[in-house]
């Protein structure tokens, strides 16, 4: 077993992670803010540790730290991360928008940092495509400007001294000064340090990128050993799950939507089945990762299970302990507190 | 309301939860937090209460600096427009929700997705507040740095807008996007939208920025003007320029709205609103802001003069004032300026702090006065319909609507001047706006203009 706490997480994106699921929905259906206040309300209820937010710059849907931000007051204990891409986009808009999610979470966001190359996104920024191995490159610089932004402010800069009207100590606001190979960033940020100080940064093993989180698609040894050596302080595994549901077994529920649309292999773990298999599943899990992400095949139906028959098991066997109401995002999953690194020696 | 008075001429109130400027007061104990999401909560909560139109956010890119340090003496720090906004998204129902977007510094394709997630999380509340803010001061936070000429903003903030909302009108009715493709000059851009529309169709098109070419800017794209201009011949002035310029744009006068921005200062006697008028001003411009005020023209430290004593007798270090540096000064020409005032105040015997609260005080641009005698001002406005709401920018943050809702609002609605309740549930409704201008004729459907895809 790792010392640190077994996370469970959900992706929230659209109806569920099977295409089939949305058949005969129209876009307004999709994307209606109910059905989003719904699935963040039943992974709370179900006791995840937090939920995630699919995106890209390609596909359709709202805007992810949207999501985040609308779920934020709508829930209490629940990290909210969302996907927010990193090759084109501006640094500086990320950084920021990702503070404001955790400002209105009172510290419960995180960020999956989206590496996504496709030439296409380049068109729609305007910007010069670069290529895979480059991409890598550009979201490290991404991250590093946001973890600068988040730290330029320190925690007592906001001093509102009305003996010398000094609302600021500018002593203890930083220009962060980042020259990279593709943009420079001065700063410092516009919002002050988020509750968190800095927000869990979550990335694919397989983009190159080192957060703090790294998902992974494989249990397989060398996979998880690659992800702790690269530097990532936790590791999480991604899982697809379909459930026997309202008296229908998982598998015929999965091959009655692959007759609509197939759900095609994502290189992710798949576990189709009761609930207590995936009881049993998840304790081993436990033992090899620091979390699982799961992908319900279909929102509406998966996450009643998992909130009915899997998380409390779960609970009762001491493998998963729901968030607590006030903790943030860093403590649920087993961070330490951050350090600003630009905090004075002497305030130190 | 009694149905057989005769109907009125309204107007409307919006909140700009100003943050970032002297004229929010930090410094006593109902002072809230700027960045805390329960301050804004509170004050979208009492907005709505009021059956306000719309709440309001600014926006800033670059923290603000003073004689080439950071700003210490206003509020500094705020939340991003938008993602706050999808939080109050979710705590109200009804108000409208106005993102100030710099058209610079945001790539086109993203805001106009960001801004359609906005109205389509909110039920079509949505708007953007369009800014132009163009140094390159600002631009050192971003990839493409300082690109645009001041004199290009208007241009390039009308092609982003033009761009924008070909984005919004690429779903056509079968939920199938067509491709949009723009030349800026500077960069190119190519893509499809993401998402269909609203109930309102379009977020709401906002325009604040006061010069003839953003005036124009506005009678030819903007929905509701953000205006300067509160005391009502300043802005009866400013309403029959802005009119002109509509109706010359080929659009009804009607189309185009105005909300200034306006302080209001409300007690239960005229006498009382005064005394609390005086409070505000002082609390606003201490000692040190009315130094600093100066020192933007002077360009150098004052810290040596007294600010109940005599204007500096030297003169500015600089020719004219730096580039923005977000202070709200653009290039005026100092020694005139500094000549001019160093005049005025010996002419009226005013020392440094009192010549501040003279030219650089909200207040004196401030509604001041009882909760009737400001129903019946207001009842004026709308009678000779000289704005068509005010953008009311509280001094106290998270308190400084309760006197307004509680108090001013039954005033005006026992006068027939102010709603008793929202028309609709999006903001253009509560506005009483006209369908986007894009959506008014055949050109609304884009299917036949360019090829269309699925979307992955
Ligand atoms: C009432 C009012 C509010 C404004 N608020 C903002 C703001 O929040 N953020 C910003 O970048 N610019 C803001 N501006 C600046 C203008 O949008 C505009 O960029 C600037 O005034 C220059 O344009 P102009 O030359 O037409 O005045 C505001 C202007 C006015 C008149």
């Amino acid at each position: 077993m790792t010392a640190s706490p077994f996370s469970l997480a959900v992706e929230l994106d659209g109806v569920g992670a099977h295409p089939g699921g949305s058949h005969g929905l129209d876009a307004h259906e999709l994307l209606s803010p109910s059905r989003l206040a719904a699935g963040v309300r039943a992974a709370e209820r179900a006791g995840f540790t937090a939920a995630t937010f699919a995106d890209s710059p390609l596909s359709s849907g709202i805007d992810a730290i949207q999501r985040a931000s609308f779920a934020a007051p709508q829930t209490s204990a629940l990290g909210l991360i969302p996907v927010a891409h990193s090759v084109y986009s501006e640094p500086f808009h990320v950084a920021t928008q990702l503070a404001t999610v955790d400002f209105a979470s009172y510290g419960r966001a995180g960020w999956i940092v989206g590496v996504d190359a496709d030439p296409r996104i380049a068109v729609e920024y305007g910007r010069e495509a670069v290529g895979p191995e480059h991409a890598t490159a550009v979201a490290t610089d991404a991250v590093e400007v946001a973890r600068r932004l988040w730290d330029s402010w320190e925690d007592d800069a906001v001093i509102r001294d009305a003996t010398t009207w000094r609302y600021l100590d500018r002593a203890k606001v930083h220009y962060i000064d980042f020259e990279g190979a593709s943009f420079s960033v001065k700063g410092p940020s516009i919002i002050p340090r988020p509750p968190q100080g800095q927000l869990p940064v979550f990335a694919d093993a397989s983009s190159g990128v080192v957060g703090d989180v790294a998902l992974v698609t494989s249990s397989a040894e060398a996979t998880v050993a690659a992800a702790r050596e690269s530097g990532a302080a936790l590791v999480w595994l991604e899982l697809e799950v379909a459930l026997d549901h309202a008296g229908l077994p998982g598998a015929e529920r999965v091959d009655r939507l692959d007759g609509v649309t197939p759900w095609a292999r994502e290189g992710f773990g798949r576990y189709v089945g009761d609930a207590a298999g995936l009881v049993d599943l998840l304790t081993e899990l436990a033992g090899q990762f620091d979390g699982v992400r799961m992908h319900p095949a279909v929102l509406a139906e998966d996450l009643e299970e998992l909130g009915r028959a899997v998380l409390p098991e779960l609970r009762r066997l001491g493998v998963h302990t729901p968030p607590v109401v006030g903790s943030t995002l860093r403590e649920s999953i087993g961070l330490p507190a951050s350090v600003n690194r630009y905090a004075s020696k002497a305030s130190a | 309301m009694s149905a057989d008075r005769p109907t009125r001429n309204q107007i409307q109130f919006g909140v700009f939860f100003q943050g970032v400027n002297f004229s929010t007061i930090w410094t006593e104990p109902e002072s809230g937090s700027q960045t805390d999401f329960e301050s804004f909560r509170r004050v979208a909560q009492t907005a709505e209460r009021g059956l306000f139109s719309a709440f309001f956010l600014g926006e800033g890119l670059r923290l603000r600096e003073h004689l080439g340090r950071l700003h210490d003496l206003d509020v500094a720090g705020r939340p991003d427009a938008q993602t706050q906004l999808a939080a109050l998204a979710a705590v109200t129902s009804k108000i409208g929700l106005v993102a100030t977007q710099n058209a610079t510094y945001n790539d086109p394709f993203d805001l106009a997705h960001r801004l359609q997630s906005l109205d389509l999380l909110s039920g079509g509340r949505a708007a953007w507040n369009i800014v132009t803010t163009d140094n390159a001061w600002t631009g050192a936070n971003f990839r493409r740095g300082g690109y645009l000429d001041h004199a290009d903003r208007y241009t390039h903030a009308e092609q982003v807008v033009e761009t924008v909302r070909a984005v919004w009108d690429s779903w056509d009715s079968d939920d199938r996007a067509h491709l949009v493709a723009r030349d800026f000059g500077a960069f190119d851009v190519r893509g499809l939208g993401r998402l269909p529309r609203s109930a309102q169709e379009h977020p709401v098109l906002f325009q604040a920025g006061d010069s003839d070419e953003g005036r124009d800017f506005a009678a030819r794209s903007a929905e509701v003007i953000f205006s300067a201009h509160g005391l009502f011949e300043p802005a009866k002035a400013f309403a029959e320029d802005i009119r002109r310029r509509t109706v010359a744009a080929g659009r009804p006068a009607d189309d185009l709205k105005i909300f200034p921005g306006q302080q209001f200062v409300l007690a239960e006697t005229d006498a009382e609103a005064r005394d609390k008028a005086i409070w505000v001003r002082e609390k606003q411009i201490t000692p040190a802001t009315a130094l600093a005020f100066l020192e933007n023209i002077w360009g150098t430290s004052l810290a040596a003069y007294d600010p109940d004593g005599p204007l500096p007798d030297i003169d500015p270090v600089v020719e004219v004032t730096g580039e923005t540096r977000g202070a709200g000064f653009r290039a005026k020409k100092t020694k005139e300026t500094a000549d001019a005032w160093r005049e005025q105040a010996a002419a009226e015997n005013l020392s440094i702090r009192e010549f501040v609260f003279k030219v650089g005080g909200r207040l004196e641009g401030g509604i001041i006065g009882s909760y009737q005698t400001v129903a019946d001002l207001l009842a004026r406005y709308a009678d000779e319909h000289v704005v068509d709401g005010f953008n009311v920018s509280p001094y106290l943050i998270p308190t400084g609507l309760d006197d307004i809702v509680d108090r001013l609002v039954p005033e005006l609605q026992e006068r027939g001047v102010y709603p008793t309740e929202y028309r609709g549930d999006t903001l253009r409704e509560h506005l009483g706006l006209r369908a986007p201008l894009t959506r008014r004729g055949a050109d609304a459907d884009p299917s036949r203009q360019t090829p269309s895809f699925d979307l992955v």
